[in-house]
């Protein structure tokens, strides 16, 4: 689907990036079907680059996330030429956790990675990859949980809980590295030997800010100069903007930024409301149109908890293509209260882009929470509580008349009091609180 | 197809830009010469919504009618490599870029009558998706308007063509440059088409809510600007528009 023009015309072009109204253009853009100009060879050789498969909407070509719920709630994954951003939770935990799923993906499917960090050095960042789920590892462990289980329905191998009925069940575990979308066991690292195997760029900051410009100083802070230079080199060097023609075997760069938007970027719009209020928005600006242009897929994650003016946050959510949040329960009173206790914070599915198309894939669910078990991360609808199932949890006596006594409605009060704020996430449970 | 407006689209907490793809395709096929400055999407995704829509890009572009600036693919050009002859987008380059007159000249150069004789089209057409991103990319509300401000005068009131834009609305995200920027068009535009998302929140048979605000910025505001509201919802190739309650799925 994309590139068909480029397959198709690429023995006469000159691989020139930036040519002017030039037909080899690379864009994941173009519709799969019968083209005139395109012969059916280089559309298959399109959709076999590893890793990747049309959308069933539209055609897009999507990427695994690495979390295959997390592809589910975008509707089937992340569509290559596109950016995803990730709000960090406070101690960015589970953001740099789903930032390894998508390297770690990349390398199971032999995709290109570009690592970009201020913080960690990218060789370090890929040692810590968690290893991919194989086969019968995983059916084993299933199997013992199983043993674990009352539920007559196998749903324990459900990873997304919600409407039952509608959706068609997920299929248990990975399979082999030719599906879409793996499995991940956090305890364990990615062994050495893929590491090695697969190809990889990394962006350490704090190495490459000493070696000069040579770009006119614009109102990009130093770093994210840097940071566009060399991704748009690696984007050249290595033809994923259909640039070099006669490469055999198309591939996806996958490229993974860390806490843009940081201080140690170089970029003050967290320390300060009156910092430098474009630098961010012209990068991820370029960043997009360097992304439309070639067959990349991009995750950042970026800690907007932490800018001062939120203005920039609704201009940044407006320049990125797919936007997720993720608050973790650490630290705040939610760890504590017993109906949280099953999950580990709450993922917020901001912006999912209509690509291609006048309407999008949106599921009805909007509360999601998720929980990182032993091995998996896994996430689910916030479940609607039974009046008695509140009292179970809250180990009140069940009242079974009418009239409810002073003393029991004063012990619902609290915890309603801390169902506000999260409350429209509970809003099933809420309402059952209505006498 | 009215002459010498200028429409402003405007969206809060929604995606306006279904109405892009409208006024689009509507003049494309009203036989209209049209400046496209797409800044926030690719050229391909508008051409396949517009087939869907019924027009064709790639084909109007061929021929003359469509003149299009791809904001995306022409940002990494004039990033990465200086140019020899100034770019409409230009101020990417530039630390404190003072105004968008390349952006301007590139409009007025694009909507030039042509003079031959040939292939006449009905009047011109100028659209632009998005300007709250130029206010992203360093430029200051001021500068926005005054380009529109000239634009309006190039287009508008000599040439009797449309101008049609879309800016997002911040809502209470303090976005002051935004809001400048929103209350300046509002007071110059004859129609101002307003996507809302609902109060109530997501909904899957009605997306949004659709105001139609009627202004005539010259006239003093004696008589009172007629509005309209719609509820709408998208589907894969229209837009359905019905009255607040009235969707199908209520009924």
């Amino acid at each position: 689907m994309a590139a068909v023009a480029t397959c198709g015309t690429g023995a006469g072009s000159t691989g020139s990036v930036v040519a002017a109204g030039s037909k080899n253009h690379v864009t994941s853009f173009q519709r799969r079907g019968p083209r005139a100009s395109g012969s059916d060879s280089s559309y298959s050789r399109l959709v076999s680059i590893a890793g990747t498969r049309p959308s069933v909407r539209n055609g897009q070509l999507l990427v695994s996330t690495g979390l295959p719920a997390l592809d589910q709630l975008l509707g089937g994954g992340l569509a290559v030429g596109t950016v995803l951003l990730i709000e960090e939770d406070k101690y960015n935990i589970y953001s740099s956790l789903l930032f390894k799923y998508f390297l770690a993906e990349g390398i199971i499917n032999g995709h290109t990675l570009l690592v970009a960090s201020a913080k960690e050095d990218p060789a370090d960042i890929l040692q810590e990859l968690p290893a991919p789920l194989l086969d019968d590892n995983f059916k084993k462990d299933f199997d013992e949980e199983a043993c674990n289980h009352k539920t007559a329905e196998s749903n324990i191998k459900m990873k997304i809980a919600w409407r039952y009925q509608l959706l068609p069940k997920m299929e248990a575990g990975p399979v082999s590295s030719s599906r879409f979308g793996h499995y991940y066991d956090a305890s364990k690292k990615m062994p050495q030997e893929l590491i090695e195997a697969s190809k990889w760029h990394g962006f350490f900051f704090p190495e490459k800010s000493s070696s000069t410009l040579n770009i006119e100083p614009c109102s990009l802070t130093h770093g994210y100069i840097k940071l566009l230079q060399f991704i748009q080199n690696i984007i050249y060097e290595e033809g994923f903007d259909g640039s070099n023609p006669q490469k055999k075997q198309k591939n996806i760069l996958r490229i993974g930024i860390q806490n843009l938007g940081s201080p140690l970027w170089g970029d003050d719009i967290c320390c300060t409301e009156n910092g430098n209020s474009h630098s961010l928005t012209k990068f991820l600006y370029v960043l997009r149109g360097l992304l439309r242009t070639s067959l990349s897929a991009c995750m950042i994650t970026m800690p907007t908890h932490l800018i001062q003016n939120k203005a920039i946050i609704s201009r940044v959510t407006n320049l990125s293509d797919t936007v997720v949040g993720l608050e973790s329960f650490i630290g705040s009173e939610r760890e504590t209260n017993p109906l949280y206790k099953d999950y580990h914070g709450l993922i917020h599915i901001r912006q999912i882009p209509r690509l291609n198309n006048l309407i999008y894939d949106v599921s009805d669910v909007k509360d999601l929470a998720f929980k990182l078990k032993r091995k998996l991360f896994t996430i689910e609808e916030e479940k609607e509580y039974t009046l008695n199932d509140l009292y179970k949890r809250l180990h009140l006596p069940p009242d079974l008349s009418d009239t409810v006594s002073r003393s029991s409605k004063q012990d619902l009060a609290e915890p309603s009091k801390l169902l506000g704020p999260g409350c429209g996430v509970m809003a099933g449970g809420k309402k059952h609180l209505d006498f | 197809v009215t002459k010498g407006k200028l429409t402003l689209l405007c969206d809060a907490n929604t995606d306006g830009s279904f109405l892009v793809h409208h006024f689009l395709s509507f003049y494309l096929k009203a036989n209209c010469k049209v400046c496209f400055v797409a800044l926030i999407q690719s050229f391909s995704h508008y051409n396949i919504v517009g087939q869907k829509l019924g027009v064709s890009l790639t084909v109007a572009r061929e021929c003359g009618q469509l003149v299009f600036l791809e904001g995306l693919k022409s940002s990494v050009d004039v990033f990465f490599r200086a140019q020899a002859e100034p770019h409409p987008l230009q101020f990417l380059r530039e630390a404190n870029a003072e105004n968008l007159q390349p952006l301007y000249e590139f409009v007025r150069e694009a909507l030039k009558p042509v003079d031959d004789g040939e292939a006449a089209w009905r009047c011109p057409v100028l659209l632009v998706d998005d300007l709250s991103v130029l206010l992203s990319l360093g430029m200051g509300a001021v500068a926005v308007l005054d380009f529109i401000h000239y634009c309006r005068a190039t287009v508008c009131w000599e040439r009797k063509g449309n101008i049609v834009a879309l800016v997002h609305d911040s809502g209470d995200t303090e976005d002051e440059e935004n809001n400048i920027l929103l209350n300046g068009l509002s007071h110059q535009s004859h129609l101002i088409l307003r996507a809302e998302g609902l109060a109530t929140g997501f909904c899957r048979d009605v997306h949004g809510q659709l105001r139609i605000l009627w202004r005539t910025p010259s006239q003093p505001t004696t008589q009172r600007d007629q509005s309209l509201t719609y509820q709408y919802k998208i589907q894969d190739k229209s837009v359905s528009f019905f009255a607040k309650g009235m969707s199908p799925a209520v009924l």
